[in-house]
């Protein structure tokens, strides 16, 4: 059935043409100067992992005494002898690939980039269209591969998992004599909050919420459907404050590769928690 | 409380205009009251739709300040700027007369929907299902088809894309296809962009959320769990391969 109405299509409207009055502007406003800053922060730390003292994302410089802050931009560390550009690169499109196609960006960057809109009822721009009344939406090229977050996510819960092993190695780990060692200083501390951070967001994820048991209609008569339903109800928890995670957690990951770059280029004193 | 000016869309289908009332309005009036006021006192040809006055008819639907809102659930004090409300139609939809607008298409759109197909009953004639299971669809029945969302949805009021069901359908939609007891599958209506519900057209702006009266998510549990469906059936070889290796069609209805 054709859903075209029989009502005449009305002359598109100018970007930003509305009656409202409130500062509808500043939402937008803000996002771009925060995720910009992000983005630009991002570039100069993928395109700079060495500095006057030698490597920049980690600290100290192997060899060391054994615990080790590796910033999470370069996490897992990959270093394979054929490859002469910045680590992180091999690493950084898997969470870049998990923020493009979350569903909170997307809402975020449409609005704020695009303009389409730029705020709620407030006429957006016109200049993605090719021709008049041709809006596509996420239905073609180049959005459609949005539908790819769920690929994202599996990286996503990997990169995770080394977020937590190199939090983790950065207070225990295997002494030079083969003593288990104990070390607990700002930087394990940033390390363990980025990680628990970047959890809360990852596990609020719209597409594993949908994974865990979301897809399931009937709870009650589907295969361990009860479980289903309650690890659902845990994600939906998550899931109800994601943009909250995901800007924390977005900003966390930039202070802690902050702090551990400072400690490397010997800009700030190494703190260690004296009762450990 | 001091008089008001209202800035009231006049006119019809053909061109229209903003026109001046002032309004002695009283502590605790919401806009209705005011359009009320100015129907029995000032203009008694003043069209506006309306019925129960309490949120829950999803009658009075206008754009107050810019803003679509419900006029009976909109107290005058908290929209009141230098001494002045505007109060227009719906901007998406065509005006009738004043503030009424032709909602019908929306009703074309609902007709393309397939209704519940429950499966067959238990022995005793009945169905019964767990208050677990139902939880989920029940904020979608909150829905009092105000029409808001499809108003602020940039899709259908910018780009005028009518392939697109608008937001009031894709809640519909979920409430139907997460119903323990469907049967039926709306996943190629859902993906259809020219003659079904288009919901690829649908970018997550959340601006439906935004303007619900009912405060029903819309966004992440209705549309974000639907496009999940359609990337399950559609766009996830993985998730395709692991159920037909695994013999997992539908998970088990009886």
């Amino acid at each position: 059935m054709n859903a075209t109405p029989t009502f005449p299509p009305r002359t598109p409207r100018p970007l930003g043409t509305t009656q409202r009055q409130d500062r509808w502007w500043l939402e937008p406003l803000l996002n771009f100067i925060g995720f910009t800053t992000f983005v630009g922060y991002s570039l100069w730390v993928t395109f700079s992992p060495t500095g006057p003292h030698g490597l920049n994302y980690e600290w100290p410089h192997r060899p060391g005494p054994g615990w080790t802050y590796l910033s999470p931009f370069y996490s897992p560390l990959f270093g394979p002898t054929w490859w002469h550009f910045s680590p992180a690169i091999l690493v950084l499109w898997m969470p870049l690939g998990f923020r493009a196609t979350c569903y909170y960006y997307r809402k975020m960057y449409y609005r704020t980039y695009f303009a389409d809109p730029p705020a709620c009822a407030v006429s957006d721009t016109k200049f993605w269209q090719r021709k008049p009344r041709s809006y596509q939406g996420e239905t073609a090229f180049p959005w459609i591969l949005q539908n790819a977050h769920r690929w994202f996510l599996y990286f996503a819960i990997y990169v995770l998992a080394v977020l937590w092993i190199d939090a983790f190695q950065s207070i225990f780990f295997r002494a030079p004599a083969g003593q288990p060692g104990l070390h607990f200083g700002l930087g394990s501390a940033v390390l363990l909050v980025n990680a628990a951070l970047l959890s809360a967001y990852t596990f609020g994820c719209h597409a594993l919420r949908h994974l865990v048991g979301g897809s399931v209609d009937c709870w009650s008569c589907s295969r361990i459907g009860r479980a289903r339903h309650k690890v659902w109800q845990v994600v939906s928890r998550f899931n109800e404050h994601h943009m909250l995670w995901a800007w924390v957690s977005m900003i966390c990951v930039g202070l802690s590769d902050l702090y551990i770059r400072l400690l490397a280029m010997n800009d700030v004193p190494l703190t260690r928690f004296p009762w450990l | 409380m001091a008089e008001v000016r209202f800035k009231v869309w006049r006119g019809d289908a053909g061109s229209g205009n903003f026109v001046d009332y002032d309004v002695p309005v009283t502590e605790g009036w919401v806009v209705l009251d005011a359009i009320h006021w100015i129907q029995a006192n000032l203009q008694n040809d003043l069209a506006v739709r309306w019925n129960c006055k309490a949120g829950k008819c999803g009658s009075c639907s206008a754009e107050i300040n810019g803003k679509p809102r419900l006029m009976c659930m909109s107290r005058i004090e908290d929209f009141v700027i230098d001494g002045t409300i505007m109060v227009q139609p719906m901007a998406t939809f065509p005006p009738v007369k004043d503030l009424v607008t032709d909602v019908s298409w929306n009703y074309t759109v609902n007709q393309r929907i397939p209704p519940l197909a429950p499966r067959p009953p238990e022995a005793d004639g009945t169905w019964r299902m767990q208050q677990y299971d139902v939880d989920r669809v029940q904020e979608f029945r909150q829905c009092i088809e105000c029409f808001l969302c499809q108003d602020v949805c940039h899709v259908l009021r910018d780009h005028q894309t009518w392939a697109f069901g608008g937001p009031r359908f894709m809640v519909r939609t979920a409430s139907l296809e997460m119903h323990p007891l469907d049967t039926e599958n709306r996943l190629s209506l859902l993906k259809d962009a020219r003659e079904g519900l288009g919901l690829g057209y649908c970018n997550i702006t959340k601006c439906c959320t935004e303007v619900c009266p009912e405060g029903i998510h819309i966004t992440d549990n209705a549309i974000i769990p639907l496009k999940e469906r359609v990337v399950g059936e559609y766009f996830d070889p993985l998730a395709t391969g692991l159920k037909n290796l695994l013999g997992w069609k539908r998970e088990p209805r009886t």
